[in-house]
């Protein structure tokens, strides 16, 4: 990884910065990887989007094969997934997959001009921002399973606290509910330590067959299990950003799109949630990590802000949730988080992780989603 | 003659053909597919978004003008365009419900009429759709508790 922040440089230096990272770690040759697989980002012109190639170039053209995958959030899930189904059709060994991002000062926003066929810049002309859509899903919670401002604010909390010992985090301070609480109300019930900040960062990732590893004597290095690129199905209960309306549920039952995302992770992995150990979700808002740890079947619906006041979800508790700190401590680095996931699960699995080290951890699961119907979902286990 | 015309508010709407201008009962204006009866907003062309149907025709139908209130927050900060704000320093905090309409069976995002704080909801509510304007004077729907 490349530390997450606001640095003010490339993206190309800190995704060529991950990828070194990943190469030294593996022991692998760059001029031996045989697939470069970018995720692909939409800030920086030409270069991010045929992001793949140019960090090829910048590590040094070898003659690799090269993919680029744009996802949005999910992008690196969907360049995990691209690099793994080269591995497994047996089209090659060994591959590089890099995320990495700069953001922009702010709200994240449309481009100019009038678009009123766009749905994005539809919902912005009517004041609807992204901290709104986490917000409905946070009042919901409250409405329907009455979870509290405070339970939100024991996310975070829990979160900083995991984050204080993670290197690569851009935020390293403990927080109380004081802090969130005197906090700025940006989208009620959510104030802003309840959002995630966006950040600069990158994640790499080598991935190999396992006769691969064997030879390079990495046998034992954890497995991707499954990977979730599902889309919902119609029709989507949720409005979903940047929508205005859901889905009508006249013809068909309305479904829900998140809970869909694991679901076929674990059909893939041919695990359970009963086996997970620990867990990576996308908490872009804290109200939302409650909704993912429900998704992902690791309690019943509406039980998450039980958990959380039990500490289980913490480091030390039965099945911690954000051990690397989430975006909560990280922000968003679009192209880069989902892999930061992976990498934080592969810690915690070989017992790199310090401490923020999940005792015995065996099987972690990611769970991260992409505008417009991206699924992304990732299960690693030793 | 001028003068006429200033006090007759220019009734321009944020998005053209995405809601009536009857200012007592508003409605939005949605489609609906001939073949499988799933509601569109916005309206949709061309073909079915249902998988397991083939319809390629659409009528424009008025959405439910009520629904049950789903959730709701505010925009506390004001919003990046193209959402416009004339007087920058005068930005108030608005409401926004998403709300429930029950024979379309479908959640509609709106603002909340200016006046309404979120302490004034709950989900379940049942909420009215109604006309007013942006702070450019353009039309748009809003959501109000009804009566
Ligand atoms: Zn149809």
């Amino acid at each position: 990884m490349h530390p997450w922040g606001k640095w003010g440089r490339n993206f190309v230096e800190y995704g060529v910065k991950a990828a070194r990272d990943a190469l030294a770690d593996s022991g692998v040759n760059w001029r031996d990887v045989q697939f470069v697989s970018g995720a692909a980002t939409i800030r920086n012109g030409y270069p991010g989007q045929v992001a793949g190639a140019t960090f090829a170039q910048a590590l040094g053209w070898q003659g690799a094969q090269v993919n680029t995958s744009y996802a949005a959030c999910a992008s690196g899930s969907q360049a995990l997934a691209a690099a793994r189904s080269k591995i497994l059709s047996g089209e090659c060994e060994v591959a590089l997959v890099i995320g990495a991002d700069t953001t922009p000062k702010g709200f994240l926003k449309p481009q100019p001009g009038d678009r009123p066929d766009d749905p994005d810049w539809v919902r912005f002309r009517l004041g609807i921002t992204n901290p709104t859509y986490f917000a409905l899903y946070a009042r919901r919670r409250i409405e329907m399973y009455g979870d509290t401002l405070e339970d939100f604010a024991q996310v975070k909390i829990k979160n900083a606290q995991h984050g204080l010992s993670n290197l690569n985090a851009r935020y390293r301070k403990a927080f109380s509910a004081a802090d969130v609480a005197a906090s700025p109300m940006v989208a009620d019930p959510l104030r802003l330590m309840d959002i995630c900040a966006t950040s600069d960062g990158a994640a790499a990732i080598i991935v190999s067959s396992l006769d691969y590893a064997r030879k390079i004597g990495r046998a034992k290095a954890p497995r991707i299990a499954a990977i979730s690129t599902v889309t919902p199905s119609f029709a989507s209960a949720l409005v979903e950003m940047p929508d205005i309306a859901t889905d009508s549920a006249v013809a068909v039952p309305a479904q829900s799109f998140r809970a869909a995302l694991p679901k076929k992770a674990y059909e893939e992995a041919g695990i359970g949630p009963e086996d997970v150990s620990v867990a990576e979700v996308y908490d872009l808002s804290t109200a939302l990590e409650l909704d993912w740890i429900e998704d992902l079947q690791l309690c019943a619906r509406g039980d998450a802000a039980r958990l959380l006041r039990e500490g289980v979800t913490r480091v030390g508790g039965r099945l911690p949730v954000n051990p690397s700190g989430g975006l909560a401590c990280f922000g968003e680095a679009v192209p880069a988080q989902a892999l930061a996931q992976v990498c934080e699960l592969t810690w915690q699995l070989r017992g790199q992780a310090g401490e923020r080290q999940v005792a015995h951890a065996k099987v972690g699961i990611t769970a991260n989603q992409g505008l417009f119907g991206h699924g992304s979902s990732v299960i690693v286990k030793n | 003659m001028s003068a006429v015309l200033a006090e007759q508010p220019t009734r321009v709407p944020v998005l053209e053909g995405w809601f009536t201008l009857d200012e007592q009962r508003p409605h939005l204006l949605g489609s609906r597919c001939t073949t499988c009866g799933t509601y569109y907003f916005p309206k949709l062309k061309g073909f079915c978004r249902n998988p397991g149907c083939n319809g390629e025709g659409f009528e424009e139908v008025p959405l439910s003008r009520t629904g049950k209130l789903w959730s709701f927050t505010n925009a506390a900060y004001q919003p990046p365009e193209p959402y416009v704000q004339v007087d920058k320093e005068a930005f108030v905090p608005f409401t926004i419900a998403a709300v429930e309409l029950e024979k379309e069976k479908m959640i509609v995002l709106g603002q909340v009429v200016t006046g309404t704080g979120v302490e004034a909801l709950r989900a379940g509510l049942e909420m009215e759709l109604v006309l007013e304007p942006l702070a450019d004077g353009k039309l748009t729907w809003k959501w109000k508790v009804a009566a």
